[in-house]
């Protein structure tokens, strides 16, 4: 066993983020690290390397009790962290970058030469014959990676961790990495794989680790674990936590109100369809990184589609901008509120009627009357709470922000709504307040496209799945089909007869 | 009696807290009153109608482009160029009255031309720095870099780098008319400020400028136009440029490509900072700007009326700018 942690616990101000968890990995094996967002997999890693201090538990390094208090540390004795955004100088050089910080020296200069010969010898051992002198910034993001990589090894690593190393790469530089792992088995180096994509981890690792809510909850060969257990210990079952909302007669007699053919933009959406009807909830579900927040972003004209058609009733439409896709009535409740919702510093009132802000002209000037009615309608009407619209919108709890933005929305009178992750980060009775909002919503004929990765959310509130599986849509299951073990078949890609798309 | 004072401390209006909130607020507007209380006591006929008038014309210029900055800054950008800008319009303006483009018949129709079209140009040259900022994606500071590098050069070649120098009351009117006893120049700074404060406040352009400024992606994604509005506040501040640097030649009756607005962008810039508009972008305090150009100008009057050299002026002017930063950030983490 080269690395034990055992009984990891870590909590930040009172919230405990890790309990009791542990991981081992074994000489030259690769293992799986997966789990949903916040099931404190990065807790845990930046723990290992020094980035955290645990709270209670042990960590061994081949037998031997070790305690980081910082990353130089941990790199010292042998782990080296690959992160998503690949951490290298990108104007320097291949070669400056893999030496970086310890050049070789010849009379108290630089070594060029040496320094060139070390890296072309360390990179032929991954096959990979490049010019070491251009700027790391010339090559693409999977031999970048292998820079990397080939600094990790020039640092005598012993176990490498690799964070989501496949969410910017192609296909066939999938296949590059996975061959630059298997160099790395061969020579003896543990990996640490954290990743999504179930093909993947079945492709590339020996054994998986899976982690729900601060907990280790499953350890096993790859290979005994099916693709539907892994996902069902991933999600975990909480079902009770929600009653059922939607009505259960069909909603598939409705007319199509958006429509989404073959979709797809670079490697992220590869072909998605899916469709929502007038007055209905229809959920789109997968896993991380399965393309759900890029499909929302192009049908909304955030992002350009490269591929595929959109349809608003029926009429084909190219939405080069949101403005374009909120003049035809459609609105999108981002997922990560701070980066792409609210306006921290403006008031509750400005970031409700930012999008409604072009009606409330009037030559020009805003209409405060009628601003001031609008706001304090929906204040009202969603029970925002707040001492006073003018109040920043920064100062109110997410629940709160969360339905200043839903009420951004209502406002412009949409005719679709999508809403990505709408229940992130609020507290539970906000939550089924927002579920509840949303159905009667839809029952007053709005069509919504609701993006979740909370089974019990989809289960609760929508009329029908589309399921994603790496940026495809795999299956659409009805509401009189849907059921856990349904979602999480097609999640895992594993779809059960007569429920396909 | 200590458990009692503790608590007492903490919340109590005199806390650092809340003192840098108090200080981030109305430090500028303190920082004034402070000066002219000081100057009343030291500085000999501090009260007088002179006094003010000599403040006023001084600072009326800084103020018009100030104005302009302070929306640009709102969206997160800056404006280099306005200096530069000033001296195109500075330049075209007795060029188009003295018929250097064509011959002058109608000197009233000259005058109203040398008014309008120098501004216009300038409106141009700053659409053409909102268009490098949104159309090539250039960093606002290398974008604008360009005309401020630029711009005087094309002052300076269109006049041959002459002085022009000039006698035309109609046009001078704008520096040296008064209007109900007041300098043009001070009613031209108060209508411009008047109007871009009800525009900050009421308009929905101005709202959109302090989204985009707030939080660009969000505002993008509730369907503002991002590009336009961009556009919008670089012409802007390409125009009050352009009106800034009629003023200036009007009063000197003469000019002179390379010195006209010289050095402008960086006295914006400061009264733009001391004034409290965070230069990240997301707020634009137009009021605050005035006054910030109003304190700058006083410091340098205090010193210059108290027999400190100019050179002096710019040390002090240096040391408040980063006064001003400082209290900001500690008013906003509080």
């Amino acid at each position: 066993m080269l690395l034990s942690m055992q009984g990891i616990s870590k909590a930040f101000a009172g919230v405990a983020a890790l309990r009791s968890a542990s991981l081992e990995v074994g000489r030259a094996e690769v293992m799986a690290l997966v789990g949903q967002n916040g099931a404190g997999k990065s807790t845990l890693i930046k723990i290992l390397t020094g980035v955290y201090r645990r709270d209670e538990g042990t960590i061994a390094l081949d037998g031997r009790e070790v305690d980081f208090a910082m990353p130089a540390e941990s790199q010292a004795a042998g782990i080296a962290t690959i992160y998503q955004e690949i951490n290298l100088a990108p104007q320097r050089s291949v070669a400056e970058n893999i030496y970086l910080s310890r050049e070789p020296r010849r009379f108290g200069m630089i070594d060029h030469a040496a320094m060139r010969r070390g890296a072309e010898a360390v990179l032929a051992t991954f096959n990979l014959a490049i010019d070491v002198d251009r700027p790391v910034a010339r090559f693409d993001a999977a031999t970048r990676q292998m820079v990397a990589i080939a600094r990790a090894v020039t640092q005598n690593a012993r176990l490498v961790i690799m964070d989501e190393p496949t969410s910017s790469l192609d296909e066939r530089e999938v296949a590059v990495l996975f061959e630059t792992i298997r160099t790395l088995k061969r020579s003896g180096v543990s990996v640490i794989f954290i990743g999504h994509r179930l093909d993947e981890l079945y492709a590339i690792c020996d054994r998986v680790t899976i982690m729900r809510d601060g907990q280790t909850v499953a350890k096993s060969a790859m290979a005994d674990m099916s693709k539907m257990d892994l996902v069902r210990h991933m999600l975990g079952k909480e079902l009770a936590a929600f009653q059922a909302m939607a009505a259960d007669g069909a909603t598939s007699d409705r007319p199509v109100r958006l429509a989404v053919e073959k979709a797809g933009a670079g490697v992220r959406v590869r072909d998605v369809s899916l469709t929502v009807r007038e007055g209905e909830i229809s959920g789109l579900a997968g896993l991380l990184g399965s393309g759900r927040t890029e499909t929302a972003r192009l049908i909304f004209g955030a992002d350009r589609m490269e591929r595929g058609t959109i349809r608003m009733d029926g009429k084909a439409r190219d939405y080069r901008e949101p403005a374009a896709a909120i003049a035809d009535g459609i609105g999108l409740v981002s997922e990560d509120r701070k980066v792409d919702g609210i306006v921290p510093d403006m008031s509750i009132r400005e970031n409700m009627t930012l999008a409604l802000l072009p009606k409330l002209r009037k030559a020009g000037i805003v209409d405060r009357a009628r601003q001031d009615e609008i706001v304090a309608r929906y204040i009202r009407a969603l029970g925002i709470k707040c001492a006073s619209p003018d109040q920043p919108i920064k100062e109110l709890s997410g629940g709160n922000q969360q339905k200043v933005l839903l009420a951004r929305w209502l406002a412009t009178d949409p005719r679709v709504l999508i809403v990505d992750e709408p229940t992130r980060g609020i507290d539970i009775g906000a939550k089924s307040e927002i579920l509840k909002l949303l159905r009667g919503l839809a029952d007053e004929g709005l069509s919504v496209l609701m993006i979740s990765s909370e089974l019990e959310e989809l289960l609760a509130a929508a009329d029908r799945v589309t399921v994603l599986s790496d940026g495809s849509s795999v299956a659409e299951i009805a509401r009189k089909d849907l059921s856990e073990a349904a979602l999480l078949a097609a999640m895992a890609h594993q779809m059960p007869q007569g429920e396909t798309a | 009696m200590t458990t009692i004072e503790t608590p007492a401390s903490r919340s109590g209006p005199f806390s650092g807290g809340r003192l840098f909130t108090l200080a981030g607020r109305y430090g500028t507007f303190v920082a004034f009153l402070a000066l002219i209380l000081f100057n009343v006591i030291v500085t000999p006929n501090f009260l007088s109608l002179q006094t003010l008038n000599v403040n006023l014309t001084q600072v009326a210029t800084i103020v018009i482009v100030a104005t302009g900055m302070t929306l640009v800054i709102a969206t997160g950008g800056i404006d280099l160029s306005v200096g530069s800008l000033m001296a195109i319009s500075g330049a075209l303006a007795p060029m188009i009255f003295m018929g250097r483009f064509w011959p002058v018949e109608n000197m009233a129709l000259a005058v109203a031309l040398a008014f309008v079209i120098p501004v216009v140009v300038a409106g141009l040259f700053g659409l053409f720095n909102g268009a490098l900022v949104t159309r090539f994606s250039i960093q606002p500071i290398i974008a604008t870099l360009v005309l401020f590098i630029a711009g005087r050069g094309i002052a300076q070649v269109m006049t041959n780098g002459n002085l022009q120098v000039f006698k035309n009351e109609g046009f001078q009117f704008i520096a040296m008319g008064r209007i109900a006893g007041i300098p043009a120049q001070v009613v031209l700074m108060a209508v411009i400020v008047a109007l871009a404060w009800a525009m900050v406040r009421y308009t929905v352009i101005g709202r959109q400028i302090i989204a985009v400024g707030g939080n660009e992606k969000a505002a993008r994604l509730t369907g503002i136009p991002v590009k336009r509005v961009k556009l919008f506040v670089y012409m802007v501040s390409g125009l009050l440029a352009g009106v800034a640097g009629l003023v200036v030649v009007a009063r000197n009756a003469a000019s002179d490509a390379n010195l006209v607005g010289l050095g402008m962008e960086l006295d914006a810039i400061a009264a733009v900072a001391v004034g409290g508009t965070l230069l990240t972008g997301g707020r634009a305090n137009i009021i605050g700007t005035v006054l910030g150009a109003f304190v700058i100008q006083l410091v340098r009057y205090t010193l210059l009326a108290n027999g400190v050299p100019d050179a002096a002026a710019l040390v002090v002017k240096a040391a408040l700018i980063v006064l001003a930063v400082f209290i900001q950030q500690r008013a906003d983490k509080h």
